[in-house]
């Protein structure tokens, strides 16, 4: 286990650790969702949500469950069923007691069924053998910085519609993908100062 | 063997128990059991909870205008909601001014009825009725535009209508579309022949509705109509008559005018059709017939795409020319305009330059 506390966890996963940046996880929705900043911040803000709660979802399945009977190998699978079920039933919940944020949140939660950042965030969390804790504070932290990665990005989007001419196959996805990478190039600077595994 | 046994097991469990959680979330948390609508403080509908207001409303045979087919995006679908609608929502507000939103007008295909409701809609709603029809006879008008005529089998005393008004038109899931889906498409036919229905339909690339009654729906196939919806109608009043169509707007105006051929109107008449080439005129015929038999009727076509070898003697150009041509300033007319939405727009445009008064414009715009 890694001696690590879990605020440290939470702020290396923002920042050296970015999941988006520094492990390209959660790309698609990032490139698709990032136009602009509005919609960017909901998503990302659903993303944080999910991915701490089935992060401490799966780490009680898999400790609790999988390892008394010997089924780690099962892990993939089971994790993907949770979070799809997870997300199910909370945009239900809020679809029912929460229209306020329903209406924030609600058209993101079933597309984050697919976002293969918070199954990333799911499985480092085992490789690296988090505590519950610290699982959490991962997934918070881990959420946090993909929503810091798609909002800078879709800041950077909008400003350029409205004042850059971009040559016409570089719109859209292209000049996304190399906005990414410069963005990542800045993060994996900080990548060697705090050790989370 | 056992570890295979065990592991297939406690998968199924864990999928199970997960499905089971859904499951009981989908009966007790997305289960908004029966919820009551009163319509106009008179009418108590009784209606399953979740759906779309339109859809609720639909299904006890309450029909509100809708072009779009539920979509958000005609508009035509406001209805006043007093009470349980909940706030409004972001696929709203882009179409509610301040004022509508003061009167808690809100777009019923998007509501949910997730509470009783207490709602208020024009009376005449009330009217609009399901009808079951059989395709009696499908023609290519032009290279773009079917004509499709329907013969209402019930109820079997059909549908009164106001020449100008439109009907919607449901079609089955199909290659386009997962879902049944419907649009508005306006009557071509003459009124008084209640159990028919003539309608003109533009192909609209990978439109789903126009592309079902072009390339799948044939003569003997049964489909659902909707209506009769809309304010285009003939208005009271002695002023001229100017027509201005292009397409498929032609045909509510081809009703307007079996309108003004059997009242014996006699206000002085005059249609501007406006097209690309001579093969998309249509309804010719009767056309140049009604210029003989009504009384003060002109009718001038005009291509915008004719060339040399069309040998084209009639106008060239838009419509908004002929306006410019044709009608001098401050003359005292009703318009009424159809066809797609930037042709109503300029012609709108060019009218107000001329001193026509927006309150004698009428139109419908396709969208
Ligand atoms: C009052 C009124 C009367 C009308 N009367 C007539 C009439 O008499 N005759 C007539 O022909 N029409 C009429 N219309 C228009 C008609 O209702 C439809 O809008 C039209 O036929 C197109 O419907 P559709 O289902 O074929 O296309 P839709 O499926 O609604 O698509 C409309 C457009 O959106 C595009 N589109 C659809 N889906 C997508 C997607 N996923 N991505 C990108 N683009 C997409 C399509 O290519 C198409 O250009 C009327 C409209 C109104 C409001
Ligand atoms: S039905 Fe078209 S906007 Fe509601």
């Amino acid at each position: 286990m890694t001696q690590i506390d879990m605020p440290t966890l939470f702020f290396a996963a923002i920042f050296t650790n970015n999941i988006l940046l520094t492990n390209f996880l959660g790309l698609c929705p990032y490139i698709a969702i990032s136009k602009n900043i509005n919609s960017a911040a909901g998503l990302g803000v659903a993303v944080i949500f999910v991915m701490t709660c089935t992060a401490a979802l799966n780490h009680l399945i898999y400790y609790q469950v999988l390892v008394p009977l010997h089924l780690e190998h099962f892990q993939f699978i089971i994790f993907i069923v949770v979070i799809a079920a997870f997300v199910q039933v909370v945009e239900m919940t809020i679809d029912r007691y929460f229209p306020a944020l329903y209406q924030v949140l609600g058209i993101f939660l079933p597309l984050i069924t697919v976002n293969c950042a918070i199954l990333g965030a799911s499985l480092f969390m085992i490789i690296r053998d988090y505590t519950l804790l610290q699982s959490m504070g991962y997934g918070a932290g881990s959420g946090t910085g993909w929503l810091l990665a798609i909002t800078l990005v879709g800041a950077i989007r909008e400003k350029i519609q409205k004042t850059g001419k971009l040559p016409k196959g570089l719109e859209g996805p292209g000049i996304t993908l190399i906005i990414t990478g410069l963005l990542s190039l800045a993060f994996t600077a900080f990548s060697g100062l705090i050790k989370i595994q | 063997m056992k570890e295979i046994f065990i592991g297939l097991l406690a998968i199924a469990s864990i999928s199970a128990a997960l499905a089971l959680i859904i499951e009981l979330a989908g009966a007790y948390i997305a289960n908004y059991g029966e919820k009551h609508i009163l319509v106009n403080n008179k009418k108590d509908l009784v209606v399953e909870g979740g759906n779309p207001l339109l859809f609720s409303l639909m299904s006890k045979n309450i029909f509100i205008p809708s072009a779009c087919g539920g979509k958000g995006t005609c508009t035509y679908c406001k209805v006043k909601i007093h009470e349980g609608a909940g706030p409004v929502l972001p696929t709203e507000t882009p179409y509610l001014d301040k004022d509508e939103m003061k009167d808690n007008i809100r777009l019923s295909c998007q509501v949910k009825v997730k509470e009783d409701m207490k709602i208020e809609i024009p009376e005449d709603l009330f009217l609009i009725r399901e009808f079951r029809s059989v395709v009696e006879k499908t023609e290519d008008l032009t290279p773009t535009n079917k004509g499709i005529t329907l013969r209402i089998t019930s109820p079997e005393d059909g549908i009164l209508f106001k020449p100008g008004q439109y009907v919607q038109l449901q079609v089955p899931p199909f290659k386009l579309s997962k879902t049944s889906e419907f649009r508005a498409y306006s009557i071509a036919s003459n009124a008084d022949d209640t159990t028919h229905v003539q309608l003109v339909i533009t192909k609209v690339e990978n439109g789903i509705v126009s592309t079902y009654v072009h390339d799948y729906l044939k003569e003997g196939d049964e489909v659902t109509i909707r209506g009769p919806f809309g304010d285009f109608f003939l208005r009271d009043s002695q002023r001229d008559i100017l027509f201005i169509a292009t397409g498929s707007g032609l045909a509510p105006v081809m009703s307007m005018l079996y309108q003004i051929e059997g009242e014996e109107i006699k206000r002085k008449t005059t249609l501007f059709f406006g097209d690309r080439k001579p093969h998309d005129l249509y309804f010719q015929d009767q056309l140049i017939y009604w210029q003989k038999s009504i009384v003060n009727f002109t009718f001038i076509p005009t291509l915008s795409r004719a060339v040399e070898e069309d040998s084209w003697n009639g106008e060239k150009g838009r419509v908004t020319t002929l306006i410019h041509k044709h009608i001098p300033d401050n003359t005292p007319l009703d318009v009424y305009i159809c066809g797609a939405p930037p042709m109503v727009e300029s012609c709108a445009k060019v009218l107000r330059q001329k001193g026509i008064p927006a309150s004698n414009v009428f139109y419908d715009k396709f969208e």
